[in-house]
């Protein structure tokens, strides 16, 4: 039987070499995640280490400036390690270490997820090899470093577009051959049942925590959610426990790269049918013949040809909207947000930032709007001022 | 009784050798097919290219790449197998990754199948609980679902066993596809495990390259399959491939061909 569906989306489409593996992490998940004394243990290392509640911070000057909406950005720019990742890692890595695995391996993209699996690795004594695109080790090559910092071993994977798809492909390779000592940490909400459930699960956090806030604040609701999406985690940790609030807009906003009419995109929603790839029945970027289009976004993070399976499901039941938002718009937001509130977002955030310039200017100033900040910029000012053909000595 | 296991009756040891379909050609392909038939094949395993082919090491994702850039697509690989079958009736099996299969539709990928001729489907990214994908069509079009067990299998290899079709895939070692100097003790106990519960034939495969590994394999399992060693005679010798690999087939099917 097909486990792990949402609608008709999701499933474990792996070698068999890696099914007892999806088994055990499964029933290992289902047996501690209620468990008091794991739940109290994840929650001191979110705390204590990785520094939550993050922010829920009204963005007062970019709310006036644009003339609409009000605007909150959710902090999670401002967790250990700079991104919404940490979430995730911390959840997961605590479970590797009760089920007595002695190693993670993980794929990054823009490498925050390998920065913050790195990160807990160093924290839990756990031995750590990352896998990464080529081209995203040279576009986020102060990420590399970090990681090597914090003890990890980072592999360049040079196969097919050298960036996140590939580096997904070698973590799976990688994880059929050495299994048993072994936990493969996913980064996202995709890959085969559980990681979907299970990295969904860790990072809600950000949207219980959002809502508890926003009531604080403003006493009632969001009108808008918004965030955005390669993978989908932090979208999906945000938007999940506002799915039953119906009177909540969830807005996905994926990287259009040079357009999603050019053959440089990453825009799986717009642009993307429906595939299995990567362990799930999803929506993926790819031809006629179902090969896997080489798809491109300025951000690392989301330049990822497809979407985990709920976000699939949200779109097709209509709960949730996917926006396009291209590499200059993203650009432009990048230095918008750097100028009028003081805070550089990741290059990744800015889609979701220039989607609400976009549309805060059309609401009313009574209605709210929460943007999820899912990292900070700071790893990529190097890439912004090549794009914007400054020569800056890293 | 399937074509598949007609090919292990007699308690014939089943030699499996492996190609992707369109490497270099599709002319050189359906040659190849026919060639390794003449040469003592006794299942032959056609691969359709996929963009990001997991389970295989780098001999075969290189097949892959030189056959999509031919231009290799599904609905050739059908014509080629129909134009074999004219003059060879080989068993054969289709080996590809579900997404290809599912985006051209399952239920018409098997039923061309069917009436192409192939003989068995084998994706290894379907496990058993995901092979309602494929195996209603299988039923109806008497095409096998071939099941894959695996090192880490274990309590799974019965389950698996039990309704296995055709013949059972037995995967070495860890990791993908490639050749190797060492093949694991485990894959006998697989096997052994398989056979307390089925009479389904066991054939191994993923690192077998030497005649010598053939043996060894051989003097417990049910068939042989080699697929990175052929591909890497293909990408040496090109279009001239064909009398290399027929040799090849010759020499790996001697070596199992015990008196």
């Amino acid at each position: 039987m097909s486990k792990g569906l949402f609608g008709p989306f999701g499933g474990q489409y792996i070698p068999e070499t890696l099914m007892n593996a999806v088994i055990e992490l499964e029933e290992a998940y289902l047996r501690l995640k209620d468990d008091p004394e794991f739940v109290s243990a994840l929650e001191k290392l979110l705390a204590e280490y990785a520094g939550r509640p993050s922010l829920l911070y009204y963005a007062e000057k970019m709310a006036k400036d644009l003339g609409g909406a009000k605007i909150y950005l959710k902090r999670e720019d401002l967790n250990h390690t700079g991104s919404h990742k940490i979430n995730n890692v911390l959840g997961q890595a605590l479970l590797a270490k009760h089920m007595g695995k002695k190693r993670l391996i993980a794929e990054t993209g823009a490498g925050q997820h390998g920065v913050a699996v790195a990160t807990a690795a160093a924290y839990m004594d756990m031995e750590c090899e990352i896998f990464m695109g080529e081209e995203d080790t040279v576009r986020q090559a102060l990420n590399v470093y970090r990681m090597e910092l914090l003890g990890a071993r980072v592999n360049s994977v040079t196969s097919g577009t050298r960036t996140l798809k590939d580096a997904v492909n070698a973590t799976l390779v990688e994880w059929t051959k050495r299994v048993v000592d072994t936990h493969y940490v996913l980064g996202s909400v995709m890959g085969p049942h559980p990681f979907p459930t299970i990295v969904r699960d860790f990072q809600s956090i950000i949207g219980k925590e959002a809502k508890k806030q926003i009531l604080e604040k403003e006493g009632r609701l969001p009108d808008v959610v918004m965030a955005c999406v390669g993978g989908g985690s932090n979208a999906m940790g945000l938007f999940y426990d506002f799915i039953k609030d119906k009177s909540v807009r969830l807005i996905g906003c994926e990287a259009a790269g040079q357009g999603i009419d050019t053959d440089k995109n990453a825009a799986t929603m717009a642009n993307g049918t429906v595939g299995i790839f990567h362990g799930m029945k999803s929506y993926f970027c790819q031809d006629r013949s179902g090969q896997i289009a080489p798809v491109y976004s300025i951000s690392a993070g989301l330049d990822y040809p497809g979407i985990g399976p709920e976000h699939s499901w949200l779109r097709d039941t209509g709960r949730a909207e996917y926006v396009p938002v291209t590499d200059s718009e993203a650009v432009e937001a990048f230095e918008y947000l750097s100028r009028i509130e003081g805070i550089i977002p990741a290059i990744e955030s800015a889609h979701a930032v220039a989607h609400a310039m976009k549309t805060a200017p059309e609401m009313s100033r009574e209605e709210i709007i929460i943007i999820n900040l899912s990292g900070r910029g700071d790893k990529d000012v190097a890439a912004i001022a090549r794009y914007k053909g400054v020569d800056i000595h890293e | 009784m399937s074509k598949i296991r007609d090919a292990f009756s007699n308690n014939k040891k089943a030699f499996i050798p492996f190609i992707t379909a369109g490497d270099p050609d599709m002319d050189t392909t359906s040659e190849l097919v026919i060639r390794m038939a003449e040469a003592g094949a006794d299942i032959i395993e056609i691969g359709i290219p996929f963009s990001d082919p997991v389970s295989e090491g780098p001999a075969i994702q290189k097949a892959d790449i030189r056959a999509l850039a031919g231009g290799a697509s599904v609905d050739a690989i059908f014509r080629m197998v129909g134009k074999v079958r004219k003059s060879c009736d080989v068993p054969l099996a289709l080996m590809t990754y579900m997404n290809p299969v599912f985006v051209y539709g399952s239920a018409s990928f098997i039923n061309n199948c069917g009436k192409a001729g192939v003989n068995a489907v084998i994706v290894p990214d379907l496990p058993y609980e995901e092979k309602g994908e494929l195996l209603p069509f299988c039923l109806g079009n008497n095409v096998d679902l071939i099941s894959m067990i695996a090192p880490t299998s274990s309590q799974r290899i019965r389950m698996i066993a039990r309704e296995a079709m055709g013949f059972l895939y037995c995967v070495s070692s860890m990791g993908v596809t490639g050749v190797r100097s060492e093949i694991g003790g485990t894959v006998s106990e697989m096997v052994r495990t398989a056979r307390e519960v089925s009479n389904i034939p066991c054939s191994v495969g993923f690192g077998i390259s030497t005649p010598e590994q053939a043996a060894v394999i051989g003097s417990f399992a049910d068939g042989i399959i080699v697929g990175s060693a052929i591909v890497g005679i293909i990408e040496r010798y090109g279009r001239d491939c064909v009398p290399h690999v027929a040799d090849y087939v010759r020499m790996m099917k001697k070596a199992i061909s015990f008196p």
